[in-house]
C-alpha cells in the first residue's frame, strides 16, 4: 500500500566525480537525509536555473543498497539534452543540485531472493544492474548472476574495470560482454547484437528459473523481452526498463 | 528554492513556456515506451474488453462489436510520470459514456474503476475522472491502428493524469464500491496522478 510519507526534495552534494567513458560521468552526491534504496530504484532530480526555471529529470540509482547517506549516479551525455550535459559537463564538486526518492520498486533487486540473476543491459541500461551487483557483493551474495551487456565499442563499456574485478571473484557471477561495432583485436566476448542464440546459450534456461531484469534504449528492451518470452521464460520474470532517444533518461 | 549554480537550462524560446505543460514536465516530439514487463501481443480475434460490476459482467464487446460502436477522434496533450509531455497527439476510440450507453447503465453502479489488462497490469480511477468525455478506450493514434508497443489493440486513455493510467492493452474495466490502488499504486506512485498538481508519488 501507498506509504504516506512524501518525498521531499532534498539537497544533494556532488563529492565525487568518475569519468567512465567519454560520454559517461559517475557523480557520487551526499545526502544528509538520504533513508536508502533497493537496488534497481531511481531517483528524480531538479535543478534550478537562477531566474527561477527548474527541470527535472530521473536517473537510476547506481550504488549499491545501503551506502546511505551517499548516492551515485551515472549519467551519459544527450546530445542535446538539457540536463545531462549539465551533470556530465558543467556540474563541480561541492556544487548541489535537489534530489528525491526512492522511486520505483518493480524493478528491484531483493538480495533475499535466491532465483539466479540474469541481468541484460544496453548502453547506459548497465546502470541499475550494476547497483544491483554492488549490492550483491556487499551483501555476499551467492546467489548465481550473470550480467549480459551490450555496448557499442570498447571504449562505451561503463565500468569496465569494476566489471572485470567482480567477474574475477568466482563467486557466481559471470559477465558477458558483446560489441556491436567492431572490437579490439584480442577480444574475447561476444560481437554481435544481443540475439535469441546469445540469450539461449549465454543465459539462464527457464527450467533454471531466473528473474530477469532488462535495462537499454526500446528498441533493444522490446527486441530482447519478447526472445526471452519466445525462449520460454515466464512473463513475470521479466522486469524492464525503457529508454528512449530523447529523454535523458 | 535551490538555484543550481551553472545551471542554465534550454534557451527561452526553447522552452516550455507554453501554459499546456505542467510543473516538472518537459515536452517531447517523440513517443517514448514505458513497460514493466514485456510487450503483450494479442490477436484481435482473441480480443475482447469487459465492463464489470465487482466480478459481475455487465457487457462485453469483441472486436468487430467494439469498432461497430460510435467512435470518437479528439486530440490531448499527455503527460508521462518519467517527465515527458507530448502535445496534440491524435487518437480514436471509444468514450467511456458510450461504453457506459452501450452497456445500458445510465449511472455508474460505483464510484470507483479498475482497469485490468493482458500481462497483468491494473491501475484505478474515479469514475468522475472517465465520464463527460474525459477518457475513452482507444484503438487508434494519429490515424493508425495502436501499435502493440503503445497498448495496442486498445488502451485507456485518461490524458488528463499521468500516463500510467492510460493503461495498456486493457481487457476488463471493472467497477469498485471503495477505491483501491493498482499496479503503479501500490509501489509508491500517486493514487490519483493529476499532472499539474504533480502528483507523482505517494504523498505528494
Amino acid at each position: 500500500m501507498n506509504s504516506p510519507a512524501r518525498r521531499d526534495w532534498q539537497v544533494a552534494t556532488a563529492t565525487v566525480f568518475r569519468e567512465e567513458t567519454v560520454r559517461v560521468r559517475s557523480i557520487t552526491f551526499e545526502t544528509p537525509a538520504w533513508a536508502g534504496h533497493r537496488a534497481g530504484q531511481h531517483v528524480d532530480i531538479r535543478l534550478t536555473a537562477d531566474d527561477g526555471y527548474q527541470a527535472e529529470r530521473s536517473y537510476s540509482i547506481a550504488s549499491p543498497a545501503g551506502c546511505a547517506p551517499r548516492v551515485e549516479l551515472t549519467v551519459e551525455r544527450i546530445r542535446d539534452g538539457e540536463v545531462s550535459p549539465y551533470l556530465t559537463g558543467e556540474l563541480r564538486l561541492g556544487d548541489a543540485i535537489e534530489l528525491r526518492g526512492p522511486i520505483g520498486g518493480y524493478f528491484a533487486w531483493d538480495p533475499a531472493v535466491s532465483s539466479p540473476l540474469m541481468l541484460i543491459a544496453g548502453g547506459s541500461g548497465v546502470v541499475p544492474l550494476m547497483s544491483m551487483l554492488r549490492t550483491r557483493h556487499q551483501v555476499g551474495s551467492r546467489v548465481r548472476a550473470k550480467l549480459l551487456y551490450s555496448s557499442r565499442s570498447a571504449e562505451d563499456i561503463i565500468y569496465r574495470d569494476e566489471l572485470d574485478r567482480l567477474a574475477a571473484n568466482r563467486d557466481g557471477f559471470d559477465l558477458i560482454h558483446t560489441l556491436t561495432r567492431g572490437a579490439p583485436a584480442g577480444w574475447k566476448g561476444e560481437t554481435r547484437r544481443v540475439d535469441r542464440d546469445m540469450l539461449a546459450q549465454r543465459g539462464f534456461q527457464p527450467g533454471e528459473e531466473p528473474q530477469i531484469f532488462v535495462c537499454g534504449p526500446t528498441s533493444f528492451v522490446e527486441t530482447i523481452a519478447d526472445q526471452l518470452v519466445g525462449l520460454g521464460h515466464g512473463e513475470s520474470t521479466i522486469k524492464t526498463e525503457r529508454f528512449g532517444p530523447t529523454g535523458d533518461k | 528554492m535551490t538555484v543550481t549554480r551553472g545551471f542554465k537550462g534550454r534557451p527561452h524560446d526553447a522552452r516550455a513556456t507554453t501554459d499546456r505543460v505542467p510543473p516538472g514536465q518537459y515536452v517531447t516530439q517523440e513517443f517514448p515506451v514505458l513497460t514493466a514487463g514485456p510487450t503483450q501481443q494479442t490477436a484481435l480475434e482473441r480480443w475482447s474488453l469487459a465492463l464489470q460490476n465487482g466480478g459481475q459482467l455487465l457487457a462485453r464487446w469483441n472486436w468487430a462489436e467494439f469498432e461497430a460502436l460510435p467512435q470518437t477522434e479528439r486530440t490531448f496533450d499527455i503527460h508521462c510520470v518519467t517527465k515527458w509531455s507530448k502535445l496534440d497527439t491524435r487518437w480514436r476510440g471509444v468514450t467511456f459514456d458510450d461504453l457506459l450507453k452501450a452497456a445500458g447503465l445510465t449511472s455508474p453502479p460505483y464510484m470507483y474503476v479498475m482497469a485490468h489488462c493482458d500481462g497483468g497490469y491494473t491501475t484505478n480511477l474515479p469514475v468522475a475522472d472517465l465520464m463527460e468525455g474525459k477518457a475513452m478506450v482507444a484503438t487508434h493514434f494519429d490515424g493508425q491502428p495502436l501499435p502493440a508497443t503503445h497498448g495496442g489493440p486498445a488502451r485507456l486513455l485518461v490524458p488528463h493524469l499521468y500516463f500510467w493510467k492510460s493503461a495498456k492493452w486493457v481487457r476488463r474495466l471493472a467497477f469498485m464500491e471503495t477505491n483501491a490502488p493498482g499496479f503503479w499504486e501500490s509501489l509508491g506512485y500517486h493514487i490519483y496522478g493529476d499532472p499539474w498538481r504533480e502528483q507523482r508519488y505517494s504523498g505528494d
